[in-house]
């Protein structure tokens, strides 16, 4: 699914440039629950938004899907987000003024999807992850984890080849976090793939495999036993 | 452009902060108010001046004879000469476009003794003895019977056509006037109709007070021979008469064997060229108007644009998240446009509205307090509307151009990590 070969990508910081990623080669199939593991200033966040397009790379080469991903211009760039992407933040990244329903159907907006067939589809993942009931909601009127989860239908919605989690359990308590966590598990049963970046160590452990950065390379790469989050709670 | 969820989202990004939105959108509003009131002031100066031109031919000139100031061909200097019938068919054969020459006898004037006589009563008028076209240069309306004709200069008729001021004076107020017999300077004229002239100003009631007999009745009747006292010309449509008057005089002074370096012999006056001093003058103060207008609406303009680099600096995250999940630049980029153009043109309508209003209101004061000098009906036309709703369109799109840049010119990953 996701295919990386020797990306590097480093940052001017005034005179002198700072190197962050040295070369990363990786590869994720289909349905994986990959966790991304890391100090901060592993390179690890930069990874994902190169992943996710928010970001270019200096060099190497990056396949999704089977499509190059390069030479973006940005109304491209948003195009294959768009198609190909869903994000979940740390901070969640609603839009405050609209209500969780609007927000999760906001991706689909920009397919042109006609706004029947939309709302109808934001309800169901809206469902999915429990909220049907909170669906007229502000952002301002949910918990932090049921903002992840309307995050989470969100990033759904688009029906996206992969899932890309910028340390989603960041801003919750252990609590929430195995909710969200138990979540993004059975979404991945589902047979999505997704990848996961976190410091937390039981949290990688909830995915399959974990990857270990640090300053730029990866150093360990190895398949785990999943822990459930369902057995947390 | 139409869509539902796009239009939701304007409002909801302008009724975000109320307060805001409604200064913003009074510099455009004052900037439009202050546009449409200038216009129409202008516009009523215009209208009240122009009133006072009545709806006399404007591309008409007046000619007369006055003495020479040079001697020429033997002849002395301040001989006076006087303008012949002949003169006017030679005007006609050798000066093209134009419309009406109208050859005008007068008897009376100024200060004048009484010299129409009817039964016991008498008055003081103008006699004029003029050709039927006279009243396309000089316009009137026939109240009763009917104007000159061409069979009344060839018969030489003694018919009159009189004034609503001659008949209130020399009439009785249910008394038939058709047919009747008034004595001019001694010789009977039978009247065949009235008219009464628009009257605009000061001389209003003067100019009731004409009567107008058949050139050649007039010539025959007091003894004025082929002497034409002076001329009204009036050139055609595309022709301005300022540009065909030296041919016309220079003519003259042919005929007349006047010097041509003679400026004082032959007299004249544009209208015209008057005319068109006052339209230039009226030219000036719509372009200050619009001068003025367009600056206020300007720092209005600004404003707006200021206010959504505000609006697009405070959304940068949210700006961030909607391209990340897939919102292309163009569509950011017309949303911010869009909402620049919506609150500029709300704005501007109510300026409009409100400008509309203003004029209203002092149009019926005008009309309850009864007309004031040179000024007439205030107002601004559908097509200074348009403009006006043009550059509004104009200007938003100008006042959302920088901030749309802006909101697009930051990375989506740079955006996302605001806070």
């Amino acid at each position: 699914m996701i295919e990386i070969k020797d990306l590097h990508k480093s940052y001017k910081m005034g005179s002198n440039a700072l190197h962050v990623l040295k070369g990363i080669n990786f590869t994720v199939e289909e349905g994986e629950l990959v966790a991304i593991m890391g100090s901060s200033g592993s390179g690890k966040s930069t990874l994902l938004n190169i992943l996710g397009m928010l970001d270019v790379a200096d060099s190497g080469e990056y396949t999704l899907d089977g499509v190059p991903i390069k030479n973006l211009n940005e109304t491209k760039a948003a195009n294959y987000r768009n198609k190909f992407l869903g994000f979940i933040f740390q901070s969640f990244n609603l839009i405050n003024y609209k209500s969780a329903l609007e927000n999760v159907a906001l991706p689909l907006y920009y397919q042109r999807v006609p706004r029947k067939e939309r709302q109808e589809r934001a309800m169901k993942y809206l469902d999915q992850v429990g909220l049907k009931e909170w669906a007229t909601h502000l952002p301002s009127e949910l918990s932090g984890g049921q903002n992840q989860r309307v995050a989470i239908a969100r990033a759904m919605a688009s029906e996206p080849k992969v899932l890309l989690a910028d340390e989603p359990t960041g801003a919750l308590d252990s609590t929430t976090s195995y909710e969200v966590m138990d979540l993004i598990q059975k979404i991945n049963d589902q047979g999505n793939t997704i990848l996961v970046v976190t410091h937390e160590d039981d949290i990688a452990h909830m995915c399959k495999r974990i990857v270990y950065l640090k300053d730029g390379i990866i150093v360990e790469d190895k398949k785990v036993k999943q822990v459930r989050a369902s057995t947390h709670v | 452009m139409f869509k539902r969820d796009r239009w939701q989202e304007i409002l909801e990004v302008l009724t975000t902060n109320w307060f805001r939105t409604i200064l913003t959108a009074f510099g455009v509003f004052w900037g439009i108010l202050i546009l449409i009131i200038l216009l129409s002031a202008g516009k009523g100066l215009e209208n009240g001046i122009k009133a006072d031109f009545g709806d006399i031919a404007t591309n008409t000139m007046f000619m007369w004879t006055r003495s020479t100031t040079k001697a020429h061909m033997g002849l002395p200097i301040g001989r006076s000469f006087r303008f012949k019938v002949d003169d006017v068919k030679s005007i006609s054969e050798n000066i093209p476009n134009l419309r009406f020459i109208s050859p005008r006898n007068r008897l009376g004037g100024f200060g004048n003794d009484n010299n129409v006589v009817r039964g016991l009563n008498t008055g003081a008028y103008n006699i004029y003895g003029d050709y039927p076209e006279i009243i396309n240069q000089d316009p009137m309306t026939i109240t009763e019977g009917r104007f000159l004709n061409q069979n009344d200069i060839k018969e030489k008729r003694k018919i009159a056509v009189i004034g609503a001021g001659v008949r209130n004076e020399l009439y009785d107020k249910d008394e038939e006037v058709m047919g009747s017999y008034i004595k001019i300077q001694g010789v009977n004229f039978m009247v065949v109709g009235t008219y009464k002239k628009k009257s605009n100003d000061g001389d209003g009631e003067e100019a009731q007070k004409e009567i107008f007999v058949p050139f050649t009745s007039f010539s025959q009747a007091f003894n004025m021979g082929n002497n034409v006292g002076w001329m009204a010309i009036t050139a055609h449509d595309g022709t301005s008469i300022s540009s065909l008057k030296e041919d016309i005089i220079n003519l003259m002074k042919t005929r007349h064997k006047i010097h041509p370096e003679d400026t004082r012999a032959v007299g004249y006056f544009d209208l015209y060229e008057q005319y068109n001093r006052v339209e230039s003058l009226f030219g000036a103060m719509s372009f200050i108007a619009y001068f003025v207008g367009i600056l206020v609406l300007l720092s209005g303009i600004i404003g707006v644009s200021n206010i959504m680099l505000i609006v697009v600096k405070e959304r940068t995250k949210e700006i961030g998240i909607r391209r990340a999940l897939g919102e292309n630049p163009w569509s950011i980029k017309k949303q911010i446009l869009m909402e620049s153009v919506f609150l500029t043109i709300v704005s501007g309508m109510a300026g409009i509205i409100i400008g509309a209003l203003f004029i209203y209101g002092v149009n019926a004061l005008l009309d309850a307090n009864g007309p004031v000098d040179m000024f007439l009906n205030p107002s601004v036309s559908l097509a200074v509307v348009s403009i006006a709703l043009l550059i509004l369109v104009l200007s938003g799109l100008m006042a959302g151009f920088i901030p749309a840049q802006s909101a697009i010119k930051v990375k989506p990953i740079d955006a996302l990590r605001t806070e």
